[in-house]
């Protein structure tokens, strides 16, 4: 079957062996899969991909992700009941990979590694750590799983739910991990932004019906649609006001809404899917002037409802500003600042300093976007506000 | 999460004697325990990097003179009193957690086995990812 696909005997009975004796290994401990076949051809295939990969790792990785769409029957003409179980094991792998008792970092790493294919020297890499660290970190949480006792079936109908957000939180996470930019030159880092898409492109597909899952994957794409005009020639960041909006993904933003659009009728309504809903106004608008700012404030009372934080608090008094003006915004901050969560904070710093700069009070807003370039622990953050705040500072009638 | 933890020391703040007045077996020891530090942050999957320095003997200045060209001042540093004996980069999943690798490696022993409860300075690296603006 593996030869089938793969076209090399060799290669493809080196990667059963790998694959049977990963069972032989894991199967006694963890239990029998649910598709005994289906799970060996999968570890195979995986084990497979590893040993051809190379110089063309990244084309190799659509070919696995191929394999979990539908369309991958006319490659492998299986009967449906056969596919179906595969696609379940895949599915497991998944909740394994984000189970909830292994903490974020290493969660990400695994999913990267078993569900996503990389190789633990792309993980190392795109997570700027040596590959004997990733090795480390993956093999122990490999172990983690196993001490666990955890068996290699889907979880509980009743847990389900749960483990569905665990699993979710996850991919997310990958996807934001994925806009750090960090100093130096990144030969051949892996995108881990475009990885977590594919990652939840195949829970989409596993998962058609499920409206979280599929706002998740709408949240990427409308996010990562403004990629291009996110940055400057110098890699410096350019908000959401001043990009250059013919630069923003035309095809991501359709493929967004579309989903998000069909998600949230059919319910139920998750934070993802509101979220997804106020990228898609933000993407859809001609400038911020012409945003349809009263829709995104009632979804961010909605999304307060759903997954109250103290970020989403901050933006929602953003967002009050652009339809009430500014002084409105500021009362909204001044509520949150006792909160403990935010107190120093350099989001809260910088929301201030944006809606004074808003409100005409320049003086406020300079401190304001100083003490938020003080306390960011993100390098072009930090230099976008300080930039902000040089630019007002020289600005005439600024105090020195 | 990424954390730079750096080892320095004051010459005049320092409330133990310099490493090279302690007997064998105390350098020893010491020794041991910053491999053990280190066995354990690979283990745990949170090394990055970790090295000790040159002591500020060896340590130089530069600053660019005319034209670029570098200015050198040797050490010893008498008037900063300071210097980095080392550091480590780790990656953990919280600043609770990276300051608790510090504490641990704050116990480090020195005369007498006794820990030396060393100042160890616990810095971010600006690694996280920028928040849409």
């Amino acid at each position: 079957m593996l030869s089938r696909r793969f076209g090399d005997f060799a290669t493809a009975e080196d990667a059963v062996q790998e694959a049977l004796l990963a069972a032989a290994t894991q199967w006694p401990t963890e239990g029998l899969p649910v598709n005994p076949r289906g799970w060996l051809i999968q570890i195979g295939y995986r084990r497979m991909i590893e040993l051809v990969r190379g110089e063309q790792a990244r084309r190799r990785r659509e070919d696995l992700v191929a394999r979990r769409d539908p369309d991958d029957r006319r490659y492998a003409p299986t009967p449906d009941e056969q596919l179906t179980a595969e696609r379940d094991d895949t599915l497991v792998l998944l909740f394994l990979c984000c189970h909830p008792a292994l903490a974020p970092t290493s969660a990400v790493a695994l999913t990267l590694r078993a569900v996503g294919g990389l190789s633990t020297a792309e993980i190392a890499r795109a997570f700027l750590v040596p590959e004997a660290t990733m090795a480390q970190r993956i093999s122990r949480a490999k172990q983690r799983i196993r001490a666990s006792g955890l068996p290699f079936r889907m979880p509980e109908p009743a847990e389900r739910a749960d483990r569905l957000i665990a699993v979710r939180q996850v991919l997310y996470l990958i996807f934001t991990e994925g806009h750090t930019s960090t100093s130096g030159p990144h030969l051949r880092r892996v995108d881990l932004a475009a990885e977590a898409i594919r990652l939840t492109r195949a829970l989409h597909t596993l998962l058609p019906d499920d409206s979280e899952s599929a706002g998740l994957l709408a949240l990427m794409l409308l996010t990562e649609a403004r990629g291009p005009a996110r940055t400057g020639a110098s890699g410096e960041l350019i908000s959401l006001a001043d990009q250059d909006r013919s630069r923003w993904d035309a095809a991501a933003i359709a493929e967004g809404i579309t989903l998000v659009t069909r998600a949230l009728p059919r319910g139920p309504v998750g934070p993802y899917q509101v979220q997804a809903a106020i990228a898609a106004l933000h993407d859809e608008a001609p400038s911020t002037e012409r945003t349809d700012w009263p829709q995104i404030l009632a979804l961010y009372q909605v999304l307060e409802r759903l997954a109250a934080s103290p970020v989403v608090a901050l933006n929602r008094a953003v967002a009050t500003a652009m339809v009430h003006g500014p002084a409105a915004g500021l009362a909204a901050l001044d509520a949150l600042a006792n909160d403990p969560q935010l107190t120093g904070h350099h989001r809260l710093a910088a929301a201030r300093a944006y809606l004074h700069e808003m409100a005409g009070n320049q003086t406020q807003a300079i401190a304001d976007y100083r003490a938020a370039a003080a306390r960011t622990s993100s390098r072009p953050e930090q230099l976008y506000l300080t930039m902000r705040a040089a630019r007002l500072a020289a600005e005439p009638g600024a105090p020195p | 999460m990424k954390y730079m933890l750096l080892m320095q020391f004051s010459a005049a703040g320092a409330d133990f004697p310099s490493i090279d007045t302690w007997t064998q077996d105390e350098v020893r020891a010491h020794i041991a325990f910053m491999g053990e530090v280190n066995d354990k942050l690979t283990a745990a999957g949170e090394w990055v990097d970790a090295q000790g320095l040159g002591g500020p003997q060896q340590a130089r200045i530069v600053r660019a003179g005319e034209g670029g060209t570098p200015v050198v001042t040797e050490g010893p540093f008498a008037e900063t009193k300071e210097f980095l004996a080392g550091f480590w980069i780790v990656d953990c999943e919280s600043p609770q957690r990276a300051v608790e690798l510090a504490a641990n490696i704050s116990t480090a022993p020195g005369p007498g086995g006794r820990p030396l409860n060393m100042p160890i300075e616990v810095h971010p690296v600006m690694s996280a990812p920028p928040a849409e603006l």
